[in-house]
């Protein structure tokens, strides 16, 4: 006859059956691949390696299908409270039955009741062709899962760290977070396999060219951080969820102020000469707080920089253009990662500080094609619409709608700086000259005149243009020494804390694009 | 054989290397106008410079072959 002690037993036996996840064999080929089971990785994310899990016997009578190949559980990270959705790709591959879309649409649900982040652990190969009608179509399958994400966007934080595979519709839960981590060699993410694409289209491709790690955080831009091992994501996750508030309720925390990195001057970083390259990295590294960067999509469109920092202890997100890299012009990629980046900070409460030394938007027909008018109202429209404290800093040139996407004077922002140096205005003094006075200097045959001729309107035009006129017009709100550059913008933040406003009444923008 | 492309529309100001020059990854190899921007061009590998396809004031497109790297 059973007894309490037998039934005490036979639940630890269970329970140990589900913990181990699925075949040794599938266990035994992670370390090869460089890969951690499940339960490693959340020992590894959690404070402790403590959780407290759902679901932990579903789909028990199968018997070969642990947990339905996925954990769900909440737990802390640096003491808060967080959900996360994990796959077992040592369960059938990490795919998707009935219960395992069940258990992620509760824990989604949990992490809105509770209103903290929630964490995707993503390692999966997509749903179970067999079990489709029980998983796939209805309310409460697997497209329920990407309409909560769509959801809980902006409500609480959520990442995404990706192990393996996220095929087909799995590919969806990357692209609703807001940010994905994904290690190279062995995250992917595509809509079709190669296999697939090879038997559909004709395509014959490899796994790294068609949905790979890399490609995804250089070309695709689906990819947000780029990182070298499962560790090295974890870690990361632990770090960045440090800058943002549990949900959108709460503001980011402070923390201790730190001294920058960087003593360098910023007037030996910034050259006088427009034209010239500088590495954008140096200002911001001479401004904000030591080893506060933590970068976002830093090899796709690098030619604009945009990362979360901290001034004074203060969180600030950091949107900079990048001169070393294509002019620091705007190109379409720009556009669009500058574009979802103010949105993140916008959602959560995190001030913006553009530094702007942009020569305009790129022009030509390649980009004209892939429609950067549009892109670029995209991004006009993100930096418009953002209502937390908004500083626009003219490091040292801000040309047409560049002056524009960088939070110019007539986008809102809380001030408008700029530094002794700067120039702002509809173009540069070349292209300018150029196009008032082009017949004139066709007219003109002496070379020597020519050119004496074009430095002396592109010197009236610098004048024209002068910083002091523009401060005297009340077009820039104050000229700052660059020495006091940190120390004007960290007592600004503060003072921009109790910013409260609403950009416009309505149901919601109709959002270029 | 390794291609470095121009990385946006624009004119060759001047080429840097010459044939038979050894570059290392991130040496600039090419500068370029753009924009009225003075654009370096880098090459991402480590090789030795077998052909130059550019001389200076040429217009190139994006993507357009710049030097091939051996």
């Amino acid at each position: 006859m059973t007894n309490l002690k037998d039934l005490s037993n036979t639940y630890v036996e269970n329970k140990n059956k589900v913990y181990k996840g699925g075949h040794q064999k599938y266990h035994d080929k992670l370390a090869s691949q460089n890969k951690l089971f499940v339960r490693d990785r959340l020992k590894l994310l959690f404070d402790d390696g403590i959780y407290q899990e759902d679901g932990l016997f579903a789909n028990f009578m199968a018997e070969d299908l642990p947990a339905d190949g996925v954990v769900t559980a909440i737990g802390k990270i640096h003491g808060r409270t967080v959900c996360v959705m994990a796959n077992d790709s040592t369960v059938k591959a990490g795919s998707w039955g009935a219960r395992t879309v069940e258990k992620i649409i509760r824990i989604q649900e949990t992490a809105e009741k509770l209103k903290v982040p929630i964490l995707y652990l993503v390692d999966s190969a997509g749903a179970r062709i067999t079990d489709q009608l029980e998983m796939f179509p209805n309310r409460r399958g697997a497209g329920r899962i990407f309409y909560n994400q769509v959801k809980l966007s902006g409500m609480v934080p959520q990442i995404c760290l990706l192990f393996g595979p996220s095929a087909a519709g799995g590919a969806y839960i990357p692209a609703f977070c807001d940010i994905v981590f994904m290690v190279e060699g062995n995250a992917s993410m595509y809509l079709g396999s190669p296999r697939m694409a090879e038997k559909v289209i004709g395509e014959k491709v490899t796994l790294e060219e068609m949905g790979g790690a890399r490609m995804h955080c250089t070309i695709s831009g689906c990819g947000d951080v780029l990182v070298k091992s499962e560790e090295e994501a974890i870690e990361g996750a632990r770090r960045y969820i440090t800058y943002f508030p549990q949900s959108f309720k709460e503001k980011p925390k402070m923390e201790k102020s730190l001294p920058p990195v960087s003593t360098k001057p910023l007037e030996d970083i910034i050259p006088i000469n427009q034209n010239a390259p500088f590495d954008m990295y140096e200002c911001i590294n001479a401004i904000i707080d030591e080893g506060s960067f933590f970068e976002v999509k830093k090899l796709f469109a690098p030619e604009l920089i945009t990362g979360l920092a901290r001034i004074d202890g203060r969180v600030v997100g950091i949107i900079a253009n990048q001169p070393k890299v294509k002019g620091g012009v705007l190109f379409v990629d720009s556009a669009d990662k500058g574009a979802k980046f103010i949105q993140l900070c916008d959602a959560f409460h995190i001030p913006l500080l553009f530094l702007a030394d942009v020569p305009g938007f790129m022009i030509g027909t390649k980009v004209e094609r892939e429609g950067i008018i549009r892109h670029g109202a995209k991004l006009i429209a993100a930096m418009s619409s953002a209502t937390v404290p908004k500083i626009s800093v003219i490091v040292r040139k801000a040309y047409g709608a560049g002056l524009y996407a960088m939070a110019g004077p007539a986008f809102e922002p809380d001030c408008c700086i700029a530094l002794p140096t700067a120039q702002i205005a509809v173009m540069g003094p070349e292209a300018a000259v150029n196009a008032v006075y082009s017949n004139k200097i066709n007219e003109i045959k002496d070379p020597k005149e020519k050119l004496a001729f074009i430095m002396e309107k592109q010197n009236e035009y610098k004048q024209h243009i002068d910083i002091y006129k523009l401060a005297s017009e009340l077009i820039i709100d104050d000229i700052v020494q660059p020495s006091e550059l940190r120390s004007v913008l960290s007592e600004r933040l503060k003072l921009y804390e109790s910013k409260d406003m609403i950009f416009s009444v309505r149901k919601h923008p109709v959002y270029p694009v | 054989m390794k291609e470095i492309v121009s990385s946006m529309a624009g004119t060759i100001l001047n080429v840097v290397v010459s044939e038979g020059e050894t570059v290392e990854a991130g040496k600039v190899v090419v500068m370029l106008e753009s924009m009225k921007m003075e654009i370096p061009i880098e090459s991402q590998v480590n090789g030795v410079v077998k052909e130059i396809r550019v001389s200076p004031g040429e217009f190139v497109n994006e993507g357009d072959v710049l030097i091939v790297l051996e």
